[in-house]
């Protein structure tokens, strides 16, 4: 019979794999964490599953246990695809239980998260993206920008460099508001600190492989130094060809958007010598050490950078609220629980004491690294040596010139 | 009515009695998606199916009536249902740009054509201001119905969902069954014949893609609207690709094939999201077996059984 | 300084040059494709993914066995070669009675699964491949300093193009393929095992877009997308220079790098676009493209 047989196939696939309304569940209240980040695609490495082993760290030395909190973890896979994470974002506040999401790499699809979070009154804490907008023209009061972002990144690197002589630069950058807006952030430092920018070329983004012609005109350009904005494989493939061209000898190379992974990846001999900025790096003091060693027997082949870190840092103090709060009034209302997150002092191993600003902007430190000779390395993973540092209360935007618009209302 | 046989009959309602009581079971965003991605399909199943066509470029269609619809709420407050019209207007006007170029050839150079004019289209949404680029357009408000009808609230958008949907697959319906349909049908069996009997093939060729196109910028309207966002994942070929998957899965030229198509894979989607890593590996899988063991889809399958074409 | 166009004389060369190198990637990879088309009438989606397993094979061998890059220009052709007869063998042969279609979306699946498992084991951030010491420096041509490896790239598939061109227009053996994907029974009666004949050509298709992959894995991180920049691209050329024709795929291979290459000077931003904007114009004056002679 066509009827039953039909319906029985579309009964039996939807039970099987779909969403369903769940009944109340009865007792102590359950705080959910959701961990959404790219987990198979380019930015694997900088966020994917490490990110899932920090926050359950984070459970861990926070423990959960002892202080009576139930907590779960759920994770899923974004793909950097912002109409994939809204729907995942929405039903995980609207059907799942989940409170918090945390990570989110990729700008476009953090901007998508943030708005689902303001809209449902729930928290979101962005680790891993790194539009400065999060916390400007479209910052809301349900969200947390823990670990950098591009005007950070831009004044550290930027900045940094033009004061170390770098004074004449030349633009690689990935043609996407991501890049064009670093390139931005990161022209008006320079100007004001006295360099000048030569030149700049806009690649096609995504798609491009191949930036000889590009580094061709940089060379030709006879800019000091040569300015990345671009992320990912795309930084890993310039720096690459910079290499192969020669321009490494005749140029300093600013990768304005860096992870320690990528310098795995890339391999010292041609990562040698790059500037980059970092607001956690492993190896910097004993805190991070001691934090590196909890984690390094569950991600061996991966070690935390800063995307990481913020997870950790994050979902700890998030629980530290919670349970300061209590858990029924933390789930209740998102921006009450934000707001009290602000004024808890932050302190853990990998950022040491930072503060939450009104506009969400968490005041991390920004260290600007060298990637070190392979002759000074002495193993994997020993790859940065800090050249300078900018305290947070400095390295971020002022509030004023944000347009926050929540800010100074109830 | 509407050219149903008894067992589509007995299935269209089936399939009409699911959409009506499933939202008090499953989460209505989940099954707009389904639906939207359902319409898109069908759309697709057009070219394909009846007209033996294989558009590899339909995306185009479908991001552009999202970035359309997103623009027009967004930007202008229009009421909903005239930018879901707007939407359908882009698809169907950048079909007959698209298809006049395309249609003149067949087979894989079609495929190719289509592949490299979406090609074109997602740069030039790159490169647009007022896509957003990467952003793409976001908070998009769901707005009013008919200016009376609040969208906010998911059943609401549900009900109107739901509406554009049936509306889009028993006009599908009613192309096919009808002299417009009959004589696709022969291009398709007999090109040189039906032209020897005088038809302008091209022509016709042509109108069934603007068709096909002006409903896959309807779906892509709606979409957008559902999700409050449009972005470049609508016009990548990826999505292009997602299409032919569901309709392949689902049975190609079948009529509810790729209604069955679009809620298995994205219902596997939406499983595999948390093991994350295994969602392409899957697809790709899914795609071999269907091609290798499977070729008439689920609907093909299930039809050819009960000797019933569904 | 000689100014053409506004853009410096040595500029607007060192980007022809360069546009030149890259054409040599098109150039092979298109001619495994066009191999595959013309011979076998299967349109390869796959042919991206098997380009990066080249890539990835010539790593492995460094890794794992310690097979520096000249041998890997052999070995890594042979065995993703050899994976590729395996391919034919168990699914792709199914598919030669039917519509080019299916022949396409099998690919794409294989492409998918075959990406998709590199990823989840080797993740997405590319792995270092360095370039052989023999090779690496440059050399001062006079209007920009040319990476020797570039130049090797270049005359390794430039020399690789034409012996694939020449044995399969001028051999006896190419003569033998080419009769068995025109009239299959007959040459079959001839006493040749076309079964063979067509696997071992699937094989060398594969070997091609191997061998490019490991002349790309010292220049291009080896990950497991970099396929995928390259298919679109090179489906471009295959169409372009006519889908059953060996030299039409490598002179518009080459082609198509030094207009990419111009582009790059001119209007950079159009530099992806360029290709599908050619292949549109071509399709629509020449329906069997440039070389071609069959649809």
């Amino acid at each position: 019979m066509t009827i039953s047989r039909r319906t029985l196939l579309g009964t039996a696939t939807a039970a099987a794999a779909v969403p369903l309304v769940r009944p109340r569940a009865q007792g102590a209240p359950t705080i959910k964490i959701g961990v959404l980040n790219d987990m198979s695609g380019p930015y694997m490495a900088i966020s994917g599953p490490t990110s899932v082993v920090c926050c359950k760290q984070a459970f861990e030395d926070f423990g959960i246990a002892g202080k009576g909190l139930n907590v779960e973890l759920v994770s899923a896979d974004h793909q950097n695809k912002p109409d994939l994470a809204v729907s995942i974002a929405r039903q995980w506040y609207d059907r799942d239980g989940v409170d918090m999401i945390i990570d989110v790499p990729t700008s476009s699809v953090a901007l998508a998260v943030s708005g689902v979070a303001r809209e449902k009154n729930k928290i979101f804490i962005c680790s891993t993206g790194a539009t400065s907008d999060l916390t400007g023209k479209v910052c809301s009061p349900n969200m947390v920008h823990w670990t950098y972002d591009t005007y950070m990144l831009a004044k550290s690197t930027g900045g940094a460099m033009v004061k170390a002589g770098g004074d004449t630069w030349y633009f690689l950058t990935a043609d996407y508001a991501f890049g064009k807006q670093l390139q931005a952030d990161t022209t008006s430092f320079i100007g004001a600190a006295g360099g000048k920018v030569a030149g700049a070329s806009l690649y096609p983004f995504p798609g491009t492989t191949d930036f000889s012609s590009f580094l061709v005109q940089a060379q030709s350009s006879g800019a000091k130094v040569l300015g990345l904005c671009n992320a990912g494989a795309d930084t890993v493939n310039s720096i690459k060809q910079a290499h192969e061209f020669g321009l490494s000898k005749t140029t300093k190379l600013a990768a304005l958007l860096m992870f320690v992974n990528d310098v795995h990846a890339l391999g010292l001999d041609t990562a040698q010598g790059l500037n980059l900025t970092e607001s956690f790096y492993w190896d910097l003091n004993d805190r991070t050490r001691a934090f590196t060693d909890r984690v390094r027997s569950k991600t061996p082949s991966n070690l935390p950078s800063m995307g990481h870190a913020g997870c950790y840092s994050g979902t700890l103090h998030y629980l530290k609220t919670v349970h300061d709060m209590g858990a029924a009034e933390a789930k209740k209302n998102g921006v009450a629980t934000v707001a009290r997150m602000k004024k808890i002092p932050v302190d853990d191993d990998c950022f040491g004491k930072t503060t939450i600003r009104e506009d969400g902007r968490n005041l991390t430190p920004a260290y600007l690294f060298e990637v070190k000779k392979p002759s000074e390395s002495k193993g994997p993973w020993d790859y940065y040596k800090q050249v300078a540092m900018t305290p947070g209360t400095e390295a971020y935007r002022p509030l004023s010139e944000g347009h926050c618009e929540f800010i100074g209302k109830a | 009515m509407f050219g149903f046989s008894r067992s589509q009959q007995i299935a269209f309602l089936a399939m009409l009695a699911l959409i009506i009581v499933c939202p008090l079971a499953l989460y209505p965003v989940f099954l707009m998606r389904v639906l939207c991605m359902a319409l898109f399909a069908c759309a697709f199943n057009l070219m394909i199916g009846y007209v033996g066509l294989l558009s590899f470029g339909h995306a185009a269609f479908f991001g552009m009536g999202s970035y359309i619809a997103a623009w027009t709420m967004k930007f202008w407050h229009v009421d909903a249902a005239v930018a879901i019209i707007l939407s359908g207007a882009t698809g169907a006007v950048l079909g007959l740009f698209l298809g006049y170029l395309a249609i003149r050839r067949s087979g894989i150079y079609f495929a190719m054509i289509t592949l490299a004019l979406a090609q074109m289209v997602y740069f030039f949404c790159v490169e647009a201001p007022f896509t957003g680029g990467e952003d793409g357009i976001q908070q998009v408000p769901r707005g009013y119905l008919f200016g009376v009808i609040p969208l906010d609230n998911d059943m609401a958008m549900y009900w109107l969902v739901a509406v554009v949907f049936v509306g889009g697959f028993l006009l599908i319906h009613r192309i096919i069954h009808s002299p417009f349909g009959q004589v696709l049908k022969a291009i398709r069996e007999n090109e040189p014949r039906a032209t020897s009997l005088g038809y302008r093939t091209d022509d016709y060729k042509l109108i069934a893609f603007v068709l096909s196109t002006m409903l896959a910028g309807v779906a892509g309207g709606t979409k957008a609207l559902v999700f409050g966002i449009a972005t470049l994942t609508d016009v990548h070929y990826s999505t292009s690709g997602e299409v032919v998957l569901m309709t392949l899965l689902g049975g190609l030229g079948t009529v509810f094939g790729p209604v069955m198509g679009a809620v298995l894979v994205i219902t596997m989607e939406n499983y595999l999201a948390q093991f994350g890593q295994w969602v392409t590996v899957t697809q790709g899988a899914i795609f071999v077996i269907c091609v290798l063991a499977f070729r008439r889809g689920v609907i093909g399958e299930i039809g050819g059984a009960l000797r019933l074409a569904l | 300084m000689i100014m053409i166009f506004g853009i410096p004389g040595p500029l607007l060369f060192g980007q022809l040059l360069l546009g030149l190198i890259n054409g040599a990637f098109y150039a092979m990879l298109s001619l495994g494709l066009a191999v595959i088309f013309g011979m076998l009438n299967i349109i390869n989606f796959a042919h991206g993914a098997l380009f990066m397993m080249g890539a990835f094979a010539s790593w492995m061998l460094l890794q794992y066995a310690g097979i520096g890059y000249f041998p890997s220009l052999i070995l890594a052709p042979l065995i993703i070669g050899a994976f590729g007869v395996v391919l034919e063998r168990t699914v792709i042969s199914r598919l030669y009675h039917l519509d080019h279609l299916y022949g396409l979306l099998l690919t794409f699946g294989l492409a998918l699964v075959i990406q998709g498992l590199f990823r989840n084991y080797y993740g997405s951030s590319g792995l270092p491949y360095r370039i052989p010491a023999i090779l690496s420096g440059a050399t001062d041509v006079g209007f920009m300093f040319l990476p020797n490896y570039r130049a090797w790239v270049v005359v390794a598939a430039a020399v690789v193009c034409l012996a694939t061109w020449m044995v399969i227009e001028k051999t006896s053996l190419g003569a033998t393929l080419r009769a068995a994907t025109e009239n299959a029974p007959l040459v079959q009666a001839f006493g040749v095992n076309v079964p063979r004949v067509i696997t071992l050509t699937y094989g060398g298709g594969v070997a091609l877009a191997a061998f490019a992959g490991v002349l790309a894995a010292p220049i291009y991180s080896v990950n497991p997308n970099m396929g995928d920049n390259f298919i679109n691209t090179v489906f471009a050329v295959v169409v372009i220079g006519g889908m059953g024709s060996i030299m039409g795929s490598i002179i518009t291979g080459f082609a198509l790098g030094v207009i990419e290459g111009l582009t790059k000077v001119f209007y950079p931003q159009a530099s992806a676009t360029v290709v599908f904007l050619v292949m549109v114009i071509v399709l629509l004056t020449l329906p069997h493209g440039l070389f071609g002679r069959r649809a």
